[in-house]
């Protein structure tokens, strides 16, 4: 076996910061936790909807707890200066993972979901109008695509889709014809969570800021699995989320650049997010905090800079490399096993994610015969339904790797897969 | 192992793989559709009563969709037959997983009862209960 030894990094050494991935399953599925009905080894490979959370990541949370757990910005007392230093510092981590400029330019938000829905109410509802247009792909996550549409029908702007490819690409040519003078947002996935696809964004950021409109990346599957830098892709906002790269969950991001973020108004109003209140008039804080009212997520605020921390000390090229080694193997093998359609783009060009049906078997049938080997796979449409309509199915099956996967693990959905298919043949 | 490879006993790959009563009506007293948007299944049932209009005469569906729901639609149109459609109206989730004669996971449930719902739909449509503009019906939450 060569692919072993082409890891980038020790697998083994991650994996041991992991616990969960020891535990076994196979028992009741309504009580949360290993017990005794368990009796099979977890293989989890449904990383693209969320990922797993080390042990140095759980520990600085729960360090936040207990010692330290406190309301920010409010306190002048010693507990609050601590959790307020954090959870400032922390936004300055993932300021400099993303090559932002500061945590001006880095807003906490609950998710991906969240980004997308900020920057369509408070820029969006502000500047769209009839006539304009905002410019999505075929292969947008309903995190965007959902949002843009609705925003478009308040506002009256046109919705446009950039055209996929037979092959799974974004159709570029169709982007230039989409992206006009009237084109005020161009919002993108990054990396598809169905196809794979990883798309040049930098084109169309190029495209869009040629016609003086913005570009929104949604970078769900993209900064959780490689080097990503805003201004390497020139890009105007971007998004992503802690729980898709070794962070709790309740905590993303929202990259934007300063003077646009400075130039729009609250989203959300309240507590934490003002500088001057009277009964008729309110003065919004500085950024990136006029964005952030509330309490926010605090613990998940410092686990998330934990989990930037980890990654980085791995390396995100190696990180990379890694899921690009699998999602190849995986092509790969589940080709050889015939009777396999697999959406997207080659192995050797997509991301670390395998969305394919087994002829003759429901998605949904395929992921409980593998729920019985172990193998969590999701199962459905992956939040991308017109995408779906497009590849003219209902359901796939998607198999996402990340970090502490293993080739064997790979092995193991293939035979999973194989066992389902003898079994529906 | 758990529920999944029980939930494809000999019984529900039969069905599945040789759906009975599969097709459509001549002349259905009533119709109806369903779906379950997320897993893509859809199920269409036609009924046609005795002339007491009471007793189900014969049962045929046609659809699209996983082994559960499909394999629980075919059973279903041999059960229903004889039955009043009063009895269809109160036939509840543990009838269904008595019918398939396995247990189902949780996650799972909203395929093996979506033949059930649209039958009962159709019904209550048919007996002016349920507003036929609320023309689909969805077993999800
Ligand atoms: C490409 C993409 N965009 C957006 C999201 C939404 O992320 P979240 O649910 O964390 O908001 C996801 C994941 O579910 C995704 O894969």
């Amino acid at each position: 076996m060569g692919v072993q030894e082409q890891y980038p990094f020790d697998v083994g050494a991650i994996r041991d910061d992991f616990p969960i991935l020891d535990r076994l399953v196979g028992g009741n599925p309504t009580s949360p936790g290993q017990d005794e009905t368990d009796d099979v080894d977890l293989v989890y490979l449904d990383n693209a909807a969320t990922s797993h959370t080390p042990d140095p990541v759980v520990d600085r949370i729960a360090d936040y707890y207990r010692s330290y757990n406190s309301n920010v910005h409010r306190g002048i007392h010693q507990l609050s200066q601590e959790a307020s230093v954090a959870y400032e510092e922390a936004h300055d981590v993932v300021a400099d993972f993303i090559g932002a400029n500061g945590r001006e330019e880095v807003i906490f938000t609950k998710n991906t979901t969240e980004a997308m829905n900020l920057v369509a109410y408070a820029w969006g509802l502000a500047e769209l109008g009839p006539g304009d247009n905002v410019v999505l792909t075929q292969m947008e996550h309903h995190a965007s695509l959902v949002t843009w549409q609705q925003i478009g029908k308040k506002t009256g702007a046109e919705v446009r889709f950039i055209e996929v490819t037979d092959e799974g690409r974004l159709d570029m040519a169709d982007a230039a014809a989409k992206i006009d003078d009237d084109t005020a947002m161009v919002s993108a996935v990054h990396v598809s969570n169905t196809l794979g696809t990883i798309n040049p964004i930098r084109e169309l950021a190029e495209l869009a800021h040629d016609h003086d409109g913005l570009i929104f990346a949604d970078a769900a599957q993209s900064v959780p699995n490689r080097p990503v830098d805003v201004e390497d892709l020139d890009v105007d906002f971007l998004a992503f989320s802690g729980h898709k790269m070794c962070g709790p969950t309740g905590i993303g991001a929202l990259y934007g650049r300063e003077e646009l973020l400075e130039a729009m108004q609250p989203y959300l109003y309240g507590g934490e997010m003002i500088r001057k209140v009277t009964f008729e008039e309110s003065t919004w804080e500085d950024l990136p905090w006029k964005f952030e009212a509330g309490t926010p997520s605090i613990a998940q605020g410092i686990g998330f800079a934990a989990a930037i921390e980890y990654l980085e000390e791995v390396g995100m090229e190696r990180i990379e490399d890694h899921e690009s080694l699998l999602a190849e193997y995986a092509y790969d093998r589940l080709t050889d096993l015939g009777g396999v359609e697999i959406y997207g783009p080659p192995g050797d060009e997509r991301g670390g994610l395998v969305a394919f049906n087994v002829e003759g078997v429901h998605a949904h049938d395929l992921s409980s015969v593998l729920n019985d080997y172990g193998v969590a796979i999701r199962a459905g449409d992956h939040c991308t339904q017109p995408l779906h309509d497009e590849l003219g199915v209902a359901a796939s099956a998607r198999a996402s790797f990340y970090l502490y996967n293993t080739v064997e693990e790979v092995d193991a959905l293939v035979d999973a897969v194989r066992e389902a298919r003898d079994l529906f043949a | 192992m758990g529920t999944g490879s029980d939930m494809y006993r000999q019984q529900i790959l039969d069905h599945y793989k040789n759906p009975r009563n599969y097709g459509e009506l001549e002349d259905p007293d009533f119709t109806h559709v369903g779906e379950n948007p997320s897993c893509g299944d859809t199920i269409k049932v036609d009924v046609a009563l005795d002339d007491d209009g009471e007793t189900i005469e014969t049962v045929a569906f046609t659809g699209d969709g996983c082994a559960i729901s499909m394999a629980s639609a075919s059973m279903l149109s041999e059960r229903l037959r004889g039955m009043t459609v009063d009895e269809l109206d109160a036939l509840d989730t543990d009838d269904v997983t008595e019918m398939l004669g396995v247990d189902i996971s949780p996650m799972r449930i909203k395929c093996a009862v979506l033949g059930r719902q649209v039958a009962q739909d159709g019904a209550k449509i048919h007996r002016g209960e349920l507003d036929p503009d609320a023309d689909r019906t969805r077993t999800e939450e």
